[in-house]
């Protein structure tokens, strides 16, 4: 071996490696070589079989899911067919599509979204969700841009603060729930009436039956912003990191106020992640449900109030209609579901339109 | 802030510059301070009232006298023991909720990184249109899938079984957004110059592009194991309960992960008794907690980026 190489030093010359492996007595059989080659897989394939697992289970839990929702919602007596569990829940669709089911003629129409329209339950939780979503949402994003600038604004003990910020984020949010329940109990005790009890405040009823509306609103807020300030700060907070620091130094040495910086270059120059949060939270408060039913703690479907009612929210109402099983309940459930998605979409393409000349890239 | 010298006219001047600069610092870590505490004060809560015993606490709350801090004289293990023992332990929740997190994030990753390289590196018809559909139903909430869902899981005999907790849910159209974006940006000439070593697809993507994107692979393992430890709407209803006479008096938790075991057996078992339930939530925290501090900088590192992306 050591020969061979030696006597080929440039190692450029083409090689007969046939040659040279029979001189080590290995031989290679040229047609067995070629077959092989033959059954290389084409790209395609690959691309499809490296797909396959991910997408059977998006089709039969995302895809299908999402399109049956749309039919169910459009179908005035809805009801599944399979119940007793012999048959797949394909054969509901088929038999929609057959226009009969079990010999009850499929009427279509948009009773299920007149129905749940003019529900006053779910003008209630509507207008709930539209009061968290208006509260809670301007207000954490105003705190945690905030805390995002004054953190970047020190150095010494800048990582602790950091972590301490991110630890709501990787809480159960019931578990935390039920612990904010405790701290606002209606006793005198509690530790939100002993806090009131420091200015001189009486202790009031928070969460109880009897509690005022407002008073449960205050304690949602208040668990909104515990909750939501951990993410948003690490986005500012990444975002602000990015800003090349020559704007700061020339706008002090043009002599502009903190405030001025603030204005005129942070928040432009953070618009994107503004935009980004702003989004993602306003549809996540649109989506408020256990953070609520943690905080009035006694089951999943306690919204607070005498009712149980108070504070239901639309998602609440849609799980609610959807836990109840039933299937006069299944087609406005759809229904719900549809709404929801389209506040979703509106919601998101009013604030791409209203950034547009706002935001900067 | 800044590391530049400064210059000033007078030494005045540059008694005023330090003043400013102390006192801007000490409202500055004043602020910060306040809402630190603010953040931080549930977790000291939960943590005393699971040390009281239910006698002190209903004590402290009557007469508005809260104790603050842990005391030798009040301290108890009393909680502890009822969450551990009687008609339903925390034992089993956890038992569950860990079964089911680690099957469900080794399920994610494999899906998710066979699914991101097929659409990061191979070619093929109908690649960008399905990407851009995959892309879309992003902006579905969940809610929107449950209810088919529901059925399709009954049917399938899935009900109060793993299978049904771990699958349904398991393939995330975010992760496999997210490995992408990170597989793209492999660049092109490592590939080509595998394929010249005479590697494959699959051996160029075992051997060279699963070891690059670890850092986002080990995140996206995080995020999962996070989300399952979190999960509530979707275990609440599919796994409700196995025995049906149980299940009628509410108190069959077989099935029960952390989240749903503690707000529907929990609350509904202990609606008078606030320290069983606190000590609950603690139990329910503190396992996330200790994962946090050992991963905390995969952990925010993943969500910061994950997030900008998004």
């Amino acid at each position: 071996m050591e020969n061979t190489l030696n006597n080929n030093p440039g190692g450029l010359q083409a090689v007969d490696w046939d040659a040279k492996l029979a001189s080590l007595g290995i031989s290679v059989r040229k047609e067995l070589r070629t077959k092989r080659r033959s059954f290389i897989m084409p790209e395609w394939a690959k691309g499809w079989i490296a797909l396959i697992p991910a997408l059977i289970f998006l089709i039969l839990f995302m895809i299908y899911p999402i399109l049956n929702t749309f039919v169910m919602s459009f179908v005035n007596n809805f009801y599944w067919v399979g119940n007793s569990g012999s048959s797949f829940v394909i054969t509901n669709y088929i038999a929609a599509l057959n226009n009969t089911r079990g010999g009850i003629t499929v009427s279509w129409g948009i009773e299920n979204y007149i129905k749940v329209l003019s529900d006053p339950v779910f003008q209630h939780a509507l207008i709930n969700t539209g009061l968290i979503v208006i509260v809670s949402v301007p207000l954490t994003i105003v705190i945690s841009l905030l805390l995002a600038v004054c953190l970047n604004a020190i150095k010494p003990l800048k990582g602790l603060y950091q972590t301490i910020f991110f630890l709501p984020y990787v809480t159960n949010t019931i578990a935390l729930g039920l612990v904010f329940n405790a701290m606002f109990s209606s006793s005198a005790g509690s530790f939100f009436n002993v806090f009131l009890g420091w200015f001189g405040a009486k202790p009031q009823e928070w969460l109880t039956i009897n509690a005022g509306r407002w008073n449960m609103f205050v304690v949602i807020v208040i668990y909104a912003i515990w909750n939501g300030l951990a993410f948003k700060i690490l986005v500012f907070m990444s975002g602000l990191s990015a800003i090349d620091k020559q704007y700061y130094d020339a706008a002090r040495i043009d002599g502009s106020s903190k405030f001025t910086i603030f204005r005129k270059i942070t928040v432009p120059l953070l618009s994107p992640q503004i935009l980004y949060i702003t989004i993602t939270s306003f549809i996540g408060a649109c989506k408020a449900y256990s953070q609520v039913i943690a905080l009035f703690g006694s089951g999943k479907d306690n919204f607070g109030g005498s009712d149980q009612k108070q504070w239901i929210t639309v998602v609440g109402y849609i799980v609610k209609l959807i836990n109840s099983q039933n299937d006069s309940a299944t087609g406005r459930g759809a229904a719900g579901c549809v709404i929801l998605l389209g506040i979703v979409l509106i919601i998101t393409v009013a604030q791409f339109a209203v950034s547009k000349n706002r935001v900067h890239y | 802030m800044a590391e530049h010298e400064v210059y000033f006219a007078s030494e005045r001047q540059l008694r005023i510059y330090k003043a400013r600069k102390i006192i801007t610092q000490v409202l500055l870590y004043g602020f910060l301070t306040l809402v630190g505490l603010f953040i931080l004060f549930p977790f000291w809560y939960m943590l005393i009232t699971s040390f009281k015993s239910t006698a002190a606490f209903e004590q402290e709350e009557l007469s508005g006298k809260l104790v603050f801090y842990l005391h030798s004289k009040n301290f108890s293990f009393e909680q502890f023991q009822k969450v551990f023992s009687g008609n339903f332990s925390f034992g089993t929740f956890y038992l569950n909720t860990v079964i089911v997190a680690v099957c469900s994030t080794a399920f994610t990753v494999v899906t998710s990184v066979l699914a991101a390289f097929a659409f990061a590196r191979v070619n093929f018809k109908g690649k960008d249109l399905l990407f851009t559909v995959l892309l879309g139903t992003m902006m579905v909430p969940g809610e929107m899938m449950m209810m088919t869902n529901y059925q399709t899981t009954v049917q399938l005999g899935w009900q109060n079984t793993f299978a049904a907790l771990i699958l349904v849910h398991g393939v995330s159209v975010f992760y496999i957004f997210y490995l992408r974006q990170t597989f793209q940006q492999i660049p092109n000439e490592l590939f080509l110059a595998a394929k010249v070593d005479g590697y494959g697809h699959f051996q160029y993507l075992w051997k060279c592009m699963i070891p690059i994107a670890m850092p986002t692979i080990v995140t996206i393992m995080i995020l999962s194991l996070m989300g399952a430890w979190n999960a509530y709407i979707w275990p609440t209803l599919i796994a409700s309960g196995k025995n049906p006479v149980l299940k009628s008096m509410g108190i069959d938790h077989s099935m029960r992960l952390v989240s749903n075991g503690l707000m529907d057996q929990f609350a509904g078992e202990f609606t008078n008794d606030t320290p069983a339930r606190i000590t609950g939530s603690l139990f329910a925290t503190v396992p996330l907690f200790v994962f946090f501090l050992i991963f905390r900088k995969y952990i925010m590192r993943g969500v910061s980026r994950s997030g900008i992306k998004g």
